[in-house]
């Protein structure tokens, strides 16, 4: 509120809202505390925004990182001091290693305070210091508008990541003017976007010239927006391309270039093609330990490797890079395709050759499974999830086996549909991520993938979905393991299943519908289509299915940790005669 | 293999816990770090001796200058360079080591800035070479203790980090 001496004069917490109304904010995920209670009051009289109250922090920062991840925008959280902004820890932290762009305002004790051990005190700047990409302390009202400005630039220029700002309660309540600045000018941060255009010529030349290229996508071409141009420059080639985890449907899964995922379990063509191939394109990926596996062994074979993303820090990190390219991945992708549009690829014998090498590869079908077991499997239901939502849901996962199958059976052909914790590996994030993709996308189907640690690890969160009326179908596959442990402990511990069983689970059905909501129980591989069918068909209800899938059910196929790509263990399926 | 690297940086807050945490957090070594405003104020320059293989290094030049609140960063072993590191030693002066620490200090070129009762206080500047040398003619019965500030490094001519 203006008062009579400063008419222009508003407090701090009104400025924060400002600020968030002038980035076009439509939602902030957060949860109320001492800290944030100025806010939180200015928050009460101002309709610029909606706030979605969450059951817990944590679910707050994954919601609105799903909420970036599916619309490309700033997800943004508030969360109180102390315990507020340490539960809010994790969820900075799964989006720092996703490259999520996210603005998280905590509170803190006012500037007085600060460092005597107040109530709630936390050194939030000192805490998130590792897990975030920048981070401030507000010790000034003068300085609130020009440092939101600044979050919101840094979270989703360059490499995009998580900004956290710490505002003391006290400077909250000072009142100055409110001045949004137009822009940033920051002598210390100046991202780079065109690539090296002598460096792009390098780098066509040796695709067009390979024997056996290959390329291979991450997170970097769905959050650099592109995925068109990359789609565009695979097919101009006519070069087969995987995807990472982070990277599924970058390129669309259906079209007969994708060879599937790689890496720990990507697809036998997939992993074997990165061995075997001679030039390799990386694109906005970072050939991470997941991805493939001992670099070692990875050097064994000789390959030319170009390597495009927005950050030079990502580049010759885990794997010697002939040639880099920083830039923004959509700019040199487009480069990429004028120069091969000039001059368009002459059909090689080559290539020609590679292809049938890899359709062979293909044909250990890697990815088949029993299908005439009387147990519902996994997969199957993933498959079916696919066929009912004709592949154009929102899934988000949670962590463990079901994650990979998810990313397996389900054949993402979009960008931003695919939404789970590649980097961090979150259990907990499923359903926060679903609510997330929900509120950015309301008419859309969203299908959460979890296990039933998982999605015990935010389970509460059903209540913010009944609050808000999110139908978001839930995909529970039961196996009443803590299952990737399991497999882990099956492989390489002697079937020593060390806490990994999951003992007293609740009655599925029952706690859905306390909160509310519809439950499933779904015991029959017969029962799962008509199941799904009926669920998705509830389309203003959450419906919470509880398939009761094989126990024993393992992932494959399965590079183990440190092994290299072309060591892989295939399903008992797959007959061993045919590697 | 050891190298020296100056950056420059925001003179803010904070700005050094940035720096120290990434090289605790990627497992990098520091032999010693060096830091001090500029003639600008708003600027800060550090010297960071460190050591590691080639890639190594790399890494550590690209996370520093990923950093949002570093400007500038400069290997200096890239280039020709000079590096100076303070050293403050207070030795034992009395009877025949009165003598012997001024003849000493005068070889090293050092400077005794502060004499009392029974000790010196010696200031010498110069690389971590000679620092050590100063150090082992000194002999261990004669140091009382040791103060070093770690290296500062510039380029050589017009090798010139600024913004
Ligand atoms: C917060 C957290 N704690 C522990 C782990 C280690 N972890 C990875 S997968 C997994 C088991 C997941 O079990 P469940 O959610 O039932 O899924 P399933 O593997 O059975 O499909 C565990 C414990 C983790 N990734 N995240």
């Amino acid at each position: 509120m203006a008062d009579s001496a400063h008419p222009h004069q508003i407090t701090g917490a009104e400025i924060v809202i400002r600020c968030l109304d002038q980035e076009n904010v439509q939602y902030v995920f957060g949860y109320p505390g001492g800290a944030v209670l100025h806010i939180y009051d200015a928050i009460y009289k101002q309709d610029h925004f909606k706030h979605i109250l969450v059951r817990h922090e944590q679910a707050a920062v994954h919601a609105a990182d799903a909420f970036a991840r599916a619309t490309g925008e700033v997800g943004v959280a508030l969360v109180t001091s102390g315990p507020g902004a340490t539960n809010a820890i994790t969820g900075i932290a799964t989006a720092y290693m996703d490259s999520i762009p996210l603005v998280v305002i905590s509170g803190q004790v006012p500037v007085p305070a600060i460092g005597l051990d107040a109530f709630q005190e936390v050194d939030m700047v000192g805490i998130t210091r590792p897990c975030v990409k920048h981070n401030f302390l507000v010790k000034d009202v003068k300085d609130i508008a020009s440092t939101i400005k600044k979050a919101f630039h840094i979270a989703k220029t360059g490499r995009p990541g998580p900004v956290v700002v710490d505002i003391p309660k006290d400077i909250t309540a000072h009142k100055t003017e409110f001045i949004y600045p137009d822009t940033v000018e920051m002598r210390s941060y100046n991202p780079v976007t065109k690539g090296h255009s002598g460096q792009i010529k390098k780098a066509i030349k040796l695709l067009m010239e390979a024997k056996r290229p290959m390329v291979y996508t991450g997170g970097g071409v769905v959050l650099g927006d592109a995925s068109e141009a990359m789609v565009k420059l695979v097919k101009a080639l006519g070069v087969p391309v995987t995807n990472t985890l982070m990277g599924l449907g970058g390129y669309p899964s259906t079209d007969k270039q994708f060879v599937g995922m790689l890496g720990m379990h990507g697809t036998y063509e997939a992993n074997m093609a990165m061995q075997e191939c001679d030039v390799l394109l990386a694109v906005g990926a970072r050939f991470d330990d997941r991805v493939i596996g001992n670099p070692n062994h990875f050097y064994s074979k000789d390959r030319t490797i170009i390597h495009v993303d927005i950050d030079p820090s990502s580049i010759s990190k885990r794997v010697k890079v002939h040639v880099p390219i920083v830039g923004e991945v959509k700019s040199v992708l487009a480069e990429m395709n004028e120069l091969v549009a000039a001059e368009p690829p002459q059909p090689s014998a080559a290539l020609k050759a590679w292809w049938a090498q890899i359709d062979a590869w293909r044909g250990k079908l890697c990815l088949s499974y029993d299908k005439s077991s009387s147990l519902i499997k996994p997969q199957y239901v993933i498959e079916k999830l696919w066929e009912v939502t004709k592949g154009e849901a929102y899934v988000t996962s949670d962590v463990g086996q079901h994650q990979m199958w998810a990313a397996q059976y389900y054949k993402f052909d979009k960008p931003r549909r695919w939404i789970n914790s590649g980097g961090l590996g979150t259990m907990g994030v499923g359903l926060p991520y679903a609510m997330g993709c929900q509120f950015a996308d309301p008419s859309a189907q969203v299908a959460c993938v979890t296990g039933e640690g998982s999605i015990q690890m935010n389970i509460q969160e059903l209540s913010t979905c009944k609050q808000y009326h999110l139908p978001i179908k839930i995909i529970l596959l039961n196996n009443r393991y803590l299952g990737m442990v399991r497999q882990w402990q099956e492989f390489f511990y002697e079937n020593r299943y060390s806490e990994s069983y999951m003992d007293s689970l609740p009655d599925f059905v029952k706690l859905a519908e306390s909160y509310g909501h519809v439950g499933m129980n779904i015991e029959k591989p017969a029962d799962v289509e008509g199941a799904l069918s009926d669920a998705f068909a509830m389309k203003d209800r959450l419906v919470f299915m509880n398939f009761i899938t094989d126990q024993k059910e393992n992932v494959f196929p399965m590079i183990e940790a440190g092994k290299g790509l072309s060591e892989m263990i295939l399903s008992q399926n797959i007959d061993a005669e045919d590697l | 293999m050891r190298h020296i690297i100056s950056l420059l940086m925001e003179n803010e807050a904070g700005a050094l816990s940035r720096v120290a945490g990434l090289f605790s957090a990627r497992g990098y070594n520091i032999e010693s770090l060096t830091v001090a405003p500029t003639e600008d104020p708003t600027l800060s320059r550090m010297t960071i001796v460190t050591s590691g293989s080639d890639s190594v290094i790399e890494q550590i030049i690209k996370q520093l200058n990923k950093l949002i609140d570093v400007v500038k960063v400069l290997d200096l072993n890239d280039g020709k360079y000079i590096e100076r590191e303070l050293m403050l030693v207070k030795v034992k002066a009395t009877g025949a080591f009165r003598e012997e620490m001024k003849r000493m200090c005068d070889i090293f070129r050092g400077r005794i800035i502060d004499v009392a009762d029974g000790t010196f206080t010696i200031e010498l500047t110069g690389s971590g070479h000679k620092l050590d040398a100063f150090l082992e003619g000194l002999g261990q019965t004669a140091i009382l203790e040791t103060v070093r500030t770690g290296a500062s490094g510039i380029g050589r001519g017009d090798r010139i980090l600024k913004v």
